[in-house]
């Protein structure tokens, strides 16, 4: 791909992301602890803080330079909420939030700052574009806003049309409704880019689109990761196309993590049986391997009003007492793999677990 | 649905009290001092300091708010200048004949404005729409004290079947359901009746339109319902919007009649306040405008709280 | 692929290309509507009339005659008649459209500023300003709009510029609302937290991302007042609340010509018309504005 290589690198707003790397390649990109978001609730003039919607529980996980942090769960499990209150849209009730050994918002690292280094594209490709403006218009908004001369801007609106593989002679002056979901899409991922960020939240960037415009647009999204030196956080209900993108996998339930770790590990060789529910539920390409039974009965309960104890111990095939009353903290079972699950932790308790911590090692 | 009454008199509470201050505060809006309209030119200048002693206009406006809010709540809304009497009574009074033609005239207006409605909404884009259509701008473009005076002109002047102006014969001051009383009641009631046909046509053509695209009638239809059956389901559909249109018209006629009464001679409350404005009778005109925003008050409360009892879609609580 | 061009260049053919705004759309969809046009065409003579009234009309509004009194319509030197004071009827009806489409559009113009302001306001901040803002806004819908005009003119005191200050507070908690809630839907759409992702301030998403997409239905919704603006700032002259004699003023004739009703009806009942005319033609164009920008672009 030849693209025109406008002075992107000259812009004094807009050093080279290279050089804006503070803590070096051990330091995780984003690392995120005590997250805590509940809606609702809470201003109400009836009082009682009672009928919060505990969107995000208390959730850790960090994300290292240049990886892809897979997020799944089923809908309402909280992964998009926690796009949005790691993009600061939204803000958290609690918690904290590191951008490369920089605390969000304190004096090092400011908001403004931190918008710049952290960029998100949103599932819905037409909402996510203002109707009234024309494409370049839309990508050139984010560096007009940090200070870029127009005509800059719009240079870089052009090479980024370019990099998204539409031509921007044909593109730039066109507004959304004459485009394509998958351009649209395209025109979205320019945008997040236009301001050279360094992590990328994908919130189910690709799931309304067709399946093979899917595809391109993964392969364009690789294909910009490696280019730009580009992080993500990728958050999809899908698990075929997180196993297509991840390094890692990140897996929520009712506003928790139940199970993060290596993608081959999560997805071949899961230990929470929430993950494993999830697995079992995607339909097989193989007619000999088809499900038989439905492995996740009926709806996650009510995230207003979450069961006490392990919150997946009402759909768990291997519930037991203990389930109810204890919560499992998320504790690492080999290495970078962690489970927040009883029967994986010696001595919980769990008829399936270890009896003691002495028996596991 | 008891809470959802609550609420909904929670809500309702800080913008009656807004309504009061707003109804204290005209008439400080009025040029010069409240007290102009009723001292003679000549007043001398400790006359006028006694009046405004015993008027408490001397004290700062909260605290006079308060005074007046508290006479208020207990019913007491001073006395009329020009004919001494309460001006709570001489209100109510012209409420009830207000109250009487803006009841009549929204039933002939919803009548009607259904009637047309449906049939645009049923005949979409088809001759009958257009009509039906058109004639409801004419009835929300009309300026109904114009179509006052030309059907005077035409029934009174012209034809004389019926009485121009009054609500009874021999100057009747109050409107009796009799039949000499009725003929009066004819033209202000029709005149007056155009605005909320022209308002509910538009809103069921809209409604009809909206309930026969949606999905759920091609599936009534496609599982051999007849149109008859259909039809139950449009009109089950759009009454209670079409209901709660009608009663905030109600509203709007009972508060909006001024013109029409003015040109009837109809003694309500709109003739009421156009005599105390003409006086400067400011008690009066206060009194009355805040009754009549009270009632309109009540009335939105009343359309809210029966539509969510009719309207299952509308979650209570 | 290979993409090499000079950008600005190919933004200018770009645009010359398609050259499709959204309200070139609009115009071009409005001016496929024949109703619309007919009202626009009305409104403009009408307009127009009034502007260059010295010359379009044919005799003095202000000159009475005692014994032309009252000429019925048709009449040799009196195309319209002549009312009760002898003046010619074609003559002030032109004239009387001065004054009864300033009382009528300044009105909806001043609340169609102060209300978007007040609403865009409102809907983009929330919180406690929205709360301030919308609660006052309850406070003046608890009046229907004729006794809230009729009680402010009232208290005011006769005028023209008390009308029309009366016909303003009526109408900005009207296009508050409306501003506000359209204003409320467009700050939850992902275009805007996109905005608000990239840093920009409020004052600029607003400008660039709120603007452009609320301004057009406040508009549409503002011209809808303009019909029942024009019939209320009549309304107030004909209770005597806004223009005085010998002024010519649709609303204000109407009045003085009530007497007339039984000698000369059609004479009394031409102001009238001139007022529906109006109104219904503002109301049609504004329909015809409306279903133009509808259809999704």
């Amino acid at each position: 791909m030849t693209v025109l290589a406008h002075d992107l690198a000259h812009d004094p707003a807009f050093p080279d992301p290279t050089l804006r790397d503070r803590g070096g390649p051990a330091q995780p990109l984003l690392s995120v602890t005590g997250l805590v978001k509940h809606f609702g609730g809470k201003r109400r003039w009836r009082g009682e803080t009672k009928g919060a919607v505990r969107a995000v529980d208390g959730v850790d996980f960090a994300i290292a330079k240049g990886e892809t942090l897979g997020i799944v769960g089923e809908s309402g499990c909280g992964k998009s909420t926690t796009a949005r209150l790691v993009m600061q849209i939204i803000p958290p009730d609690a918690g904290e939030i590191v951008f490369d050994g920089e605390e969000v918002g304190s004096r090092a690292l400011d908001l403004t700052a931190y918008r710049r280094e952290v960029q998100m594209v949103f599932q819905d490709s037409y909402a996510s574009l203002n109707p009234r403006l024309t494409v370049e218009d839309t990508i050139a908004f984010g560096p007009r806003v940090h200070g870029t001369p127009r005509r800059e801007a719009t240079g870089r609106a052009h090479d980024l049309l370019a990099r998204v593989g539409l031509e921007p002679g044909r593109f730039a002056g066109r507004y959304p409704h004459e485009l394509s979901g998958g351009q649209r899409q395209r025109i979205n991922i320019a945008r997040a880019l236009a301001l050279q960020p360094r992590l990328v939240i994908l919130d189910e960037a690709v799931s309304a689109l067709d399946k093979s415009v899917e595809a391109q647009v993964l392969n364009l999204l690789l294909d910009l990761k490696a280019e730009f030196g580009l992080t993500y956080m990728f958050i999809s209900h899908d698990l075929n196309v997180v196993r297509f993108m991840a390094d890692r996998v990140m897996v929520m339930y009712l506003g928790k993590v139940a199970e993060v770790g290596p993608s081959d590990v999560i997805l071949n060789n899961p230990s929470h049986p929430y993950t494993a529910a999830l697995l079992a539920s995607m339909p097989s390409m193989d007619p000999d391997n088809r499900t038989e039974e439905a492995p996740l009965y009926g709806d996650p309960p009510n995230p207003i009003d979450p069961p006490p104890g392990c919150r997946f111990h009402t759909r768990c095939r291997f519930t037991s007492a203990i389930c109810a009353n204890r919560e499992p903290p998320l504790a690492a079972v080999a290495g970078p793999h962690a489970v927040a699950c009883l029967m994986t932790q010696p001595g919980s308790g769990h008829p399936q677990a270890a009896a003691s911590r002495e028996v596991a090692a | 649905m008891l809470a959802f009454l609550l609420h909904r008199l929670l809500y309702v509470t800080p913008v009656a009290i807004g309504v009061t201050v707003v109804c204290f505060l005209l008439v400080h809006l009025t040029p010069g001092d409240p007290l102009t309209a009723i001292l003679p030119a000549d007043a001398t200048l400790e006359l006028q300091e006694q009046m405004k002693a015993a008027y408490g206009f001397d004290k700062p406006l909260p605290v006079q708010y308060a005074l007046w809010f508290w006479k208020v709540l207990h019913g007491d809304l001073g006395h009329s200048i020009a004919t001494g009497r309460p001006v709570l009574t001489e209100v109510m009074r012209a409420v009830k004949n207000t109250l009487i033609l803006a009841t009549v005239a929204t039933a002939i207006g919803f009548t009607f404005g259904t009637l047309f409605g449906f049939v645009a909404g049923y005949f979409r884009d088809s001759w009958l729409d257009k009509l039906a259509s058109f004639v409801s701008v004419l009835g929300v473009s009309v300026p109904h004290y114009w179509l006052g005076m030309v059907l005077v002109i035409i029934f009174s002047a012209q034809l004389g079947w019926l009485p121009p102006t009054g609500a009874g014969p021999d100057g009747s001051g109050d409107w009796r359901p009799d039949a000499a009383h009725l003929r009066y009641l004819i033209l202000p009631a029709i005149t007056m009746s155009v605005i909320p046909m022209g308002v509910i046509a538009r809103t069921v053509r809209a409604l009809v339109g909206d309930i026969l695209s949606q999905d759920f009638v091609e599936a009534l239809r496609a599982k051999g319902m007849s149109e008859f059956g259909v039809f139950r389901h449009v009109v089950t559909n759009a009454a209670p919007t079409a209901l709660a249109v009608m009663g905030l018209q109600l509203g709007y006629l009972l508060g909006g009649s001024i013109l029409i009464e003015t040109v009837f001679s109809w003694p309500g409350s709109g003739f009421l306040l156009n005599a105390a404005i003409f006086q400067r009778d400011l008690p009066l005109l206060q009194g009355t405008i805040l009754v009549l925003a009270m009632f309109f008050v009540a009335l939105n409360l009343a359309v809210d709280v029966l539509q969510t009892a009719l309207d299952p879609r509308i979650k209570r609580g | 692929m290979t993409v090499l061009a000079e950008p600005a260049a190919e933004t200018v053919r770009t645009a010359s290309r398609l050259g499709r705004g959204y309200w070139a759309g609009v115009v071009r969809r409005l001016a496929r509507d024949p109703v619309a046009l007919v009202a626009a065409a009305i409104i403009l003579t009408i307009v127009l009339a009034a502007i260059f009234a010295p010359w379009v009309a044919p005799a003095d509004p202000y000159k009475s005659s005692m014994i032309r009194r009252l000429k019925p319509v048709g009449d040799a030197v009196y195309l319209l008649g002549s009312d009760e004071l002898g003046r010619d009827m074609l003559s002030r009806l032109i004239y009387g459209g001065r004054l009864s489409l300033v009382m009528g559009v300044l009105p909806v113009f001043f609340a169609f500023v102060v209300g978007s302001m007040l609403g865009i306001m409102a809907g983009y901040a929330g919180g406690w300003l929205n709360t301030l803002v919308m609660r006052t806004v309850d406070v003046f819908y608890a009046f229907p709009s004729v006794l809230l005009a009729i009680a402010l003119s009232g208290t005011l005191g006769a005028g023209i510029l008390n009308a029309i200050v009366a016909l303003t507070i009526v109408f900005v908690p009207q296009v508050t609302r409306v501003a506000e809630s359209v204003t409320t839907q467009i700050r939850n759409r992902d275009y805007v937290e996109a905005a608000r992702v990239s840093g920009a301030r409020a004052p600029t998403i607003v400008r660039v991302h709120v603007l452009g997409n609320v301004l057009g239905p406040i508009f549409v919704y503002s011209t809808s007042l303009i019909s029942v603006s024009m019939i209320l700032a009549s309304g107030l002259s004909f209770l005597g609340l806004g223009s005085k004699p010998p002024e010519p003023e649709w609303g204000l004739m109407l009045n003085t010509l009530r007497t007339a009703i039984y000698t000369q009806p059609m004479v009394a009942a031409l102001p009238g018309v001139m007022i529906f005319i109006t109104s219904i033609s503002f109301n049609l164009l504004s329909d015809g504005l409306r279903s133009a920008m509808e259809v999704k672009a």
